[in-house]
């Protein structure tokens, strides 16, 4: 199992920031569009992270124009530029999916208070 | 044609240049000892013996460290002969390590794959079932046995049984990565086979070596 590990020891990322559900953040996605590259910001809350090691993801859900949005990283993805972590948010659970049945006021977060 | 022994360790992902996910099997290849090479005009047939894994001295048997002391080995765990190899280019005794694969090569992986006890037909041969409820009493069991005219049921009839546990080779996989300093081989895809497992990995007899 340790050799397993090693093998993808050098395409883990040592530059994530410490995020958990419900946290907002802003991550910043290299998107390939024909020759060239840019960044695209995903702004969302984190309604879970799963896995462990190299094959960890995370999910980001936001509303845009009415309709809610949700994408997966995996948190190792050279695709990722940067995240930001934007808010704190304080939740009770591992998993946010009840937001994706709520709506405008009641799908706030509560900030963390430090 | 090129061949190594391995040892399964397991699978998990890698990440491309692009960013893509691929699934990876990780194979702990090698070193293999060439033990034997098998001449056309001693055993009509060319090939090469290979060794992969130490035996414990204490399970060995006397003709077994023989055979492994002209190749100045210890014995081996799991020997297998590559066929199709050109036979010149081995010596009796040489060791073969991971990099004889380069990322990019397709191989053939040849394991036996992991046991499933008594297994009935839809898991064996992949059969539909019946409808579960409506007043159904047919749920999961075996389906027509054939024709009723000939009063017997012919031979190869897919019924339930012993399933897994055989010799399956799977063809064309990619090599995705190679480290011959942790003598360790990346496929990707799947490989027949519990962790831990022994498997042989060929070039593929179906694609030519790159793509």
């Amino acid at each position: 199992m340790n050799l397993l590990r090693s093998v993808v020891e050098d395409q883990l990322r040592k530059d994530i920031p410490d995020f958990r559900p419900g946290d907002t953040v802003r991550v910043h996605v290299k998107v390939r569009e024909g020759g060239r590259e840019r960044i695209q910001v995903f702004e969302g809350v984190v309604i879970r992270r799963r896995g462990s090691g190299i094959s960890e993801t995370y999910t980001v859900r936001k509303v845009s124009y009415g309709v809610g949005v949700e994408r997966t990283f995996p948190v190792h993805s050279p695709k990722v530029d940067k995240i930001e972590v934007v808010r704190r948010g304080k939740v009770r659970r591992a998993k946010l999916h009840y937001l994706r049945g709520l709506s405008g006021k009641a799908a706030r977060i509560a900030e963390v208070r430090r | 044609m090129k061949g190594i022994l391995g040892r399964k360790l397991g699978m998990t992902q890698v990440f491309t240049e692009d960013g893509d996910v691929v699934p990876v099997t990780v194979i702990e290849a090698g070193p293999c000892v060439v033990l034997q090479k098998r001449v056309l005009d001693k055993d009509g047939y060319e090939a090469i013996q290979l060794g992969f894994a130490d035996k414990k001295a204490s399970r060995a048997t006397k003709p077994e460290v023989g055979h492994a002391a002209k190749a100045g080995t210890a014995p081996k765990r799991y020997i297998r002969e590559i066929r199709g190899v050109n036979v010149e280019e081995y010596e009796v005794g040489q060791q073969l390590k991971a990099d004889i694969f380069a990322p990019g090569d397709i191989v053939d992986v040849t394991g036996v794959s992991k046991g499933k006890g008594f297994a009935g037909p839809i898991k064996r041969h992949n059969q539909h079932r019946g409808p579960m409820a409506h007043g159904s009493k047919y749920h999961r069991g075996v389906g027509s046995l054939g024709s009723i005219a000939p009063n017997r049921t012919f031979k190869g009839q897919t019924m339930a049984g012993r399933m897994g546990g055989e010799r399956v080779t799977v063809q064309n996989l990619e090599v995705v990565k190679v480290d011959p300093e942790k003598n360790v081989i990346l496929i990707k895809g799947s490989v027949p086979g519990p962790r831990n497992s022994f498997v042989t990995i060929r070039s593929a007899v179906k694609q030519p070596a790159k793509k």
